[in-house]
């Protein structure tokens, strides 16, 4: 440990979903990852995909660790990023949404054929793809029901794995129509 | 559908474009190098009037000297460079730039759009590699959105905290025709933006703190000198009305004059022992404009510890960054200073306020140590009487001062008075070698009636030397003063105290003959290595008109004291030598 920093009472790292809106052009999403990087903070998960076309906007959803000193620091440093527009804390706000999508392809023979679409079922994963040796899933829900899922899968045969990482929104009638105005 | 002025009905080449919104943005001089990619904005620039075009000699001075232009005059500092190693050579100087928060517009070239990616000859790319390194970057790929572009880099560079912006420009946009657009008034909010609304409740409280304070201190910096002028002007008015010490960081010393009484110094690393002592013991502490820096804290879990603590500072994540505070303010200085001092003045009237007789009582003891005292013996010049006897000749001139990096850059903070913000030019975050002399060019372009010095050591001095060339072209009469110890004189240090005297490569050998090499240049070279003379020399320096190198022979291992040894709280203080029985933690051997 650095003698640069604090030793007081160690604070727990706790997770933190962070949801931005930055403008659709390039570099933007390269800004908020070098941030993240060239500071040494953390992230769990990252998503982005354009929310507007007209204003040409786009939402970053991304879960991070840390301190509440280091989430409160990881805040005003993205808002000093100029196309980062909107930087809103959902753990600290309140109720929300925490939702993943994950594609899981599962090479699988023999009596575990039938396991393996009663798990699916059990979890309402939808099946895309079936051949005579494997099936592809696709499940959506919060990030542990999917590791569950994909733990189950994996005891029954050889997987393959695609995640998108977690999108959040808040819950309740709040919406941030007021503050996309401003920008 | 967007109704047009006729006056923005102007067409034009992008480099013509370009040219005239720096004219409409207030620009008069631009440092540059010119090169294949920006070839058609140096045409553009031969044409113009309004903006002089200074030729520098490495993209990197380009940086500093508008930097210096930046830092002594409170505008935008703006440079032109061409595209790779154009771009490449002035990331130094756009880290410097955006450590110590100073204005920067920077522009390159870049290859023409359609070969972007190709690896065409002098291609880099600078928006990736500047992007780290820079407030903001853009490419601009579309020429429609040239104009507003260059404004709004403008407005990027100058609000809230200052910091550098580059912009790329491929060679084809700017040889395209576009339409000028004016500036507009503000294009929209930047997200970045301090809200100007000042909390009352906020300003109460901190108003109240420092008035029931018994030992209160205030500590300024950079972001004073920032705000302009007048924070300088409301922050000394604070210090009086108070009647509290004050101490300012490196980036902030001339915003209190040197001769006000309750100025107690530089504080920090190297600063004095009653700045520092006091900060350790101080009960309340107000931070205006000043960022924690490692520099100024020592080790962190002794920082001020009986203390609640106030900062003020324009950028939000500056506060509770390293060091938490009670009460964050969030605004320009000036801004808050002046509601905070009504405030004081206010409850002044109305209450009795602490009897802070005792605080100065012991500050005097402090000061008493004298920790800025230094013995001249013998002929052999010490480079903290060069400073002194520097000072003492300049005083009375409108003197700007700039320096490189290392023992001279500390020496010439502790012993050099500065009374005035804006006066002072040194590379403090980043410590940047090679900084003053190409920030000199800028500081003397901004004041070319002013004296101009860049106090610096030979090592550093040769790493920008080749803007000699730029400081004769322009007949600019910059006072070089190198305190020359034929050594790296920090790296010398620390290898001394903390490396065993193993000097590793901290040398300066085969150093030229700095007379003959002003000589080679057609303009004076002085040298000085005898106590008696050095007055006479400095005199000589000053009177003479032109650009001048005054070679000044110092004791070699003279060391930069009072210090804070790396991983060291202010209250552990060396004062000397002979103090130095305390052995660096490993965590403090780490540390730089």
């Amino acid at each position: 440990m650095s003698v640069y920093q604090k030793n007081e009472v160690k604070e727990v790292e706790t997770s933190r979903t962070l949801s931005l809106v930055v403008d659709n052009q390039p570099g933007t999403l390269a800004r908020v990852i070098g941030l993240f990087s060239g500071r040494g903070y953390n992230i769990e998960s990252l998503t982005v995909t354009e929310i507007e076309k007209i204003r040409n906007l786009s939402r970053i959803s991304l879960v991070t660790r840390g301190t509440s000193m280091t989430i409160e620091q990881i805040k005003s440093q993205l808002l000093r990023i100029v196309p980062v527009h909107i930087v809103r804390d959902l753990t600290l706000e309140g109720p929300f949404i925490k939702s993943e999508l994950a594609l899981v392809k599962l090479v699988v023979k023999g009596a575990n054929r039938v396991e393996a679409l009663r798990i699916a079922e059990t979890f309402r994963a939808r099946t895309l793809d079936v051949t005579l040796s494997s099936f592809v899933f696709e499940l959506t829900g919060k990030p542990s029901k999917l590791d569950a899922f994909i733990d189950l899968m994996r005891s029954l045969g050889d997987t393959e794995i695609s995640r998108t990482g977690v999108s959040a929104i808040s819950r309740g009638e709040k919406t941030e129509t007021k503050l996309l105005d401003q920008i | 559908m967007r109704v047009l002025n006729k006056m923005t009905l102007n067409y034009m080449s992008g480099a013509e474009a370009v040219i005239k919104a720096l004219v409409d943005n207030g620009v008069e001089v631009i440092f540059g190098y010119p090169g294949g990619a920006v070839l058609p904005l140096y045409d553009a620039l031969f044409e113009n009037k309004k903006i002089k075009h200074i030729l520098v000699r490495h993209e990197q001075a380009a940086v500093h000297a508008a930097e210096g232009y930046a830092r002594s005059t409170g505008k935008v500092g703006c440079v032109l460079v061409t595209s790779g190693p154009g771009a490449t050579n002035a990331i130094t100087g756009l880290t410097d730039a955006l450590m110590d928060s100073i204005p920067i517009i920077c522009l390159s070239g870049q290859v023409p759009t359609h070969l972007i990616g190709t690896d065409a000859f002098q291609e880099a790319d600078t928006i990736g590699i500047s992007r780290p390194c820079t407030k903001h970057n853009y490419l601009v790929k579309d020429a429609d959105k040239l104009c507003e572009i260059i404004h709004k880099s403008f407005e990027i560079a100058s609000s809230g905290r200052p910091g550098p912006v580059l912009v790329d420009l491929p060679k084809d946009i700017q040889l395209s025709n576009v339409k000028y657009v004016n500036k507009i008034s503000k294009i929209k909010k930047l997200n970045n933006d301090y809200s100007s609304n000042i909390d009352e409740n906020l300003i109460n409280k901190v108003a109240n703190l420092l008035l029931q304070a018994e030992r209160p201190i205030i500590y300024g910096g950079g972001g004073i000198v920032n705000s302009g002028p007048n924070a300088s002007k409301l922050l000394t008015e604070l210090v009086n009305v108070l009647d509290c010490p004050v101490t300012l960081t490196l980036m902030g010393l001339g915003c209190v004059p040197n001769t006000n009484k309750n100025f107690l110094g530089m504080l920090g690393m190297h600063g004095t022992y009653e700045a520092n002592l006091a900060m350790h013991n101080c009960d309340v502490m107000l931070n205006v404009g000043a960022r924690f820096d490692d520099r100024v804290t020592g080790r962190l879990n002794a920082f001020a510890p009986n203390s609640k603590k106030v900062h003020i500072d324009v950028d939000k994540s500056s506060i509770n960054k390293v060091v938490s505070v009670d009460y964050g303010i969030v605004g320009d200085c000036k801004e808050v200073l002046s509601a905070l001092l009504q405030e004081v003045k206010k409850l002044h009237n109305q209450k009795t306020v602490k009897s802070k007789a005792k605080w100065w009582s012991q500050i005097k003891k402090w000061k008493d140590k004298d920790s800025l005292g230094f013995k001249q013996i013998g002929n052999n010049i010490k480079p903290q009487q060069a400073i002194k006897s520097l000072y003492e000749k300049t005083k009375n001139f409108d003197t700007y001062i700039t320096t490189e990096v290392g023992q001279h850059q500390m020496w010439a903070a502790q012993y050099f008075g500065f009374s005035k913000p804006n006066h002072w030019m040194t590379s403090g975050g980043l410590g940047t070698m090679g900084y003053g002399l190409p920030s000199s060019v800028g500081v003397q372009i901004a004041h070319p009636k002013s004296l101009v010095i860049d106090i610096s050591g030979e090592a550093s001095f040769l790493m920008n030397m080749q803007e000699l060339s730029t400081i004769v072209q322009y007949k600019l009469p910059i006072k070089i003063f190198i305190l020359n110890n034929e050594w790296m004189g920090m790296v010398r240090q620390w290898q001394e105290l903390n490396h065993g005297s193993r000097y590793s490569e901290s040398y300066t050998a085969s150093l030229p003959d700095f007379v003959k090499l002003a000589e080679s240049f057609g303009i004076n070279g002085l040298r000085v290595d005898n106590i008696t003379n050095l007055e006479a020399t400095i005199d000589e320096m000053i009177n003479i008109k032109g650009p001048v190198i005054a070679d000044i022979r110092v004791v070699k291992e003279e060391n930069c004291f009072p210090m804070i040894p790396s991983g060291a709280a202010h209250n552990e203080m060396i004062l000397n030598s002979d103090d130095n029985n305390h052995d660096t933690s490993n965590e403090g051997l780490a540390l730089v």
